[in-house]
């Protein structure tokens, strides 16, 4: 059929004949108009109700331009993006009530390359928290997160006084605000999963014993400490952020100390970007940009040989969503013997291991709505590159990929936190 | 349906407890308060009898903290419809005599048809607020409940007893209850809920007068002593297993074949 007029209905399309516009005669064909398309007849309603909110207004924004979906970690392996969600909520599906809203990491491939600007770092934890307010759709695993870090000021539902056990296995002194009674130059903020998983135990140690052979002067909160409740923000429970925020700024200002050092990029995120809008001032590194910055002193004790293929995994809130890829990569390159392989989803372009943005406390919720987790298509890709060791710096991941190498069947495939491996390389 | 939630609060067991300089209870000011699990319980089942037949939930207790008010935005937060806190010179760790009395007092003038309580509390394991609330007011009690229906001036409830036995009572309202689990999981109070009540709601405030005091002292209070002393034994499985086997073969409860 040749193109002509048939395409558009007739009745669709005015046309003035004569029409003089500031001068500028646009007759005819110049001036054609087509009635609304048949996207506007759609009820938006429930798309209202998203970018009504505070933070969900550029869910409006989106033009379908899919490149969101090429890069989103759950769509590789499921079906979701940030224009998936837009277009499903366009027509009429209610994202309050769908699980759609859970299974976003806020891992941020998607804003990185995305025209429009379509944030979903701002849009999940908007519509979550009208959920959490409601009650009745939030997944009852992360439920239980959040009440257990309510009651108990971590997600993991142990004992506060329990929270500087971990101490007691490292054989160096580690000091405790508290008892120290003097200015520090190092804070050192723990965090939940070093303090009391033991996997997370291991690094903690191992840092412990770093700081130490470095003669860093350092302190940390013991029981003073909460979890920095960010994750739980970003899952839609902004209240116990700001709670625990609180306390934890309360903890903080008691104690003089120059800088504080970080064992996680979360922590890291919420106190370099979240906690001074609350009115927290005080300087934070990761603990990979504290040790680069030790570098000449750290490196002649790194005296063990590690002779094996390294790959490191990207954490998302220390990469996309605070900038840093280099200081992890100097410290492994540090360790002799170390060959330091890449993988092809790195840096800019991590790919996310599924625990940001509450998907710590969503396995089997996540596990529901995918072929495989996020953590196993990880360390499939690992395996891929040949790598023997699977090298991390934030405590949610050893234990996600841990278990995801036994469950795809790669159980030789070490996974260590850079600070492990630090300390193996320095105890000889 | 008028339903009233009597609460206390004490230690978090979760912490380390002290006891005081004189030994004769525990170092209330060294610790942290919160919510008597089993009044959890009872908030838990006042909320789902309300949700069943309609009606309010009142929620009272005695300030002993100075920190109640955030127990009640709690139960605000999980559907309790209004919270009323008993002030006066009450310390923490008040005994159930004296909060018994106080809460009596103050609830006698709302004609309630049905008092829930936690059956006990984990500070003085006294369980005696609920039947001494009943008493005063003239009113049957149950305790060790797991389940409350009410309907048309009665009170259906089922009652735990040890062995796995359970009973069903019924009983004419007005009642009080000692609520031992509510008959589903306590349900979860998003914070950011109980900090948007914290700024609108009101707390209604009554104050209390003297209590009727325990009449009983406690004269010392410790810590566990260990009577004896643990002998490790070292060695490989086999020497160890041996050690084991002529200890019972000594102690004459096993004989060494
Ligand atoms: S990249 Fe942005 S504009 Fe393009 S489809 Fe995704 S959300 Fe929409
Ligand atoms: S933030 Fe990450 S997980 Fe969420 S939609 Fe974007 S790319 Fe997907």
């Amino acid at each position: 059929m040749a193109v002509g007029l048939d395409k558009v209905k007739p009745e669709a399309i005015t046309e003035d004949k004569h029409l003089v516009v500031q001068g500028m005669d646009i007759s005819g064909h110049w001036n054609r108009m087509f009635e609304q398309r048949v996207s506007w007849d759609y009820d938006v309603d429930n798309l209202d109700r998203v970018t009504d909110l505070p933070g969900g207004e550029s869910l409006a924004w989106c033009y379908g331009c899919a490149k969101c979906t090429a890069v989103c970690p759950v769509d590789i392996v499921g079906d979701y993006s940030p224009r998936k969600i837009h277009r499903k909520t366009q027509m009429g599906v209610d994202l309050f009530n769908s699980d759609d809203l859970w299974l976003c990491t806020t891992c941020m491939n998607c804003l990185r390359v995305c025209p429009k600007e379509v944030n979903m770092i701002q849009i999940m934890p908007a519509v979550r928290e009208q959920a959490v307010l409601e009650g009745t759709t939030v997944p009852p695993e992360l439920q239980k997160a959040f009440e257990d870090t309510a009651k108990h000021g971590n997600p993991l539902g142990q004992p506060q006084r329990k929270r500087a056990d971990w101490t007691k296995k490292v054989g160096v002194p580690v000091s405790i605000m508290k008892d120290l009674g003097r200015p520090v130059d190092i804070l050192w903020y723990v965090g939940s999963y070093p303090s009391y998983h033991p996997r997370g135990n291991d690094a903690a140690c191992a840092a412990a014993r770093i700081f130490n052979s470095l003669g860093v002067d350092f302190g940390i909160l013991g029981v003073e400490e909460k979890d920095d409740g960010d994750s739980q923000r970003l899952a839609g429970e902004k209240g116990l952020f700001e709670m625990l925020a609180e306390q934890n700024i309360a903890a903080f200002s008691k104690y003089e100390f120059s800088r504080m050092v970080v064992t996680g990029p979360h922590e890291f995120n919420a106190f370099k970007n979240e906690y001074p809008k609350l009115g927290a001032d005080f300087k934070v590194l990761h603990y990979t940009r504290f040790l680069v910055e030790h570098l000449d002193k750290l490196k002649p004790m790194l005296k063990k040989p590690i002779n094996l293929k390294v790959t490191f995994h990207d954490p998302c809130y220390l990469g996309r969503h605070n900038g840093e890829y280099d200081a992890p990569r100097q410290l492994l390159r540090a360790i002799p013997g170390v060959e330091l392989v890449e993988m092809g989803r790195c840096r800019e372009n991590g790919y996310c291991c599924g625990g940001g943005g509450g998907g710590m406390w969503l396995d089997s919720f996540t596990k529901e709505h995918t072929t495989m987790r996020l953590s196993e298509r990880r360390v499939r890709e690992a395996a891929e590159y040949g790598a023997d060791v699977l090298a991390v710096c934030c405590p949610f991941e050893v234990s996600r990929f841990e278990d995801a190498a036994k469950s795809t069947g790669n159980d030789e495939l070490m996974v260590r936190d850079i600070l492990e491996l630090l300390d193996e390389s320095m105890r000889g | 349906m008028n339903i009233v939630v009597s609460i206390k609060q004490i230690p978090n067991l979760t912490d380390e407890l002290e006891i005081n300089a004189e030994g004769t209870g525990l170092d209330h000011d060294a610790l942290q308060y919160v919510l008597n699990e089993f009044d959890e319980h009872a908030i838990e089942e006042a909320v789902l009898a309300k949700e069943a037949t309609g009606g309010t939930v009142t929620v009272i207790g005695v300030d002993t903290t100075g920190e109640l008010d955030g127990a009640l935005h709690t139960a605000l937060a999980k559907g309790a419809d209004s919270a009323v806190k008993i002030t006066g010179d009450f310390p923490r760790g008040t005994d159930s005599h004296t909060q018994a009395k106080l809460i009596a007092d103050a609830i006698r003038g709302m004609s309630p048809d049905i008092v829930l309580t936690g059956v006990q509390a984990a500070d003085d394991r006294d369980g005696q607020i609920g039947p001494m609330i009943a008493a005063h007011l003239g009113v049957p009690y149950v305790g060790v409940v797991t389940g409350v229906q009410v309907k048309e001036g009665k009170a259906v409830v089922h009652k735990e007893y040890a062995g796995g036995v359970m009973a069903e009572f019924e009983v004419a309202l007005p009642m009080v209850v000692g609520v031992q689990a509510a008959h589903q999981p306590p349900r979860y109070a998003p914070v950011s809920k109980i900090r948007q009540i914290a700024k609108t709601a009101k707390i209604d405030e009554v104050t209390g007068g003297a209590g009727p005091r325990a009449g009983s002292t406690v004269r010392r209070m410790f810590k566990p002593e260990s009577a004896g002393h643990a002998e490790m034994w070292e060695g490989s499985p086999e020497e160890v297993a041996d050690k084991i086997a002529t200890l019972l073969a000594e102690k004459g409860l096993v004989k060494r074949g």
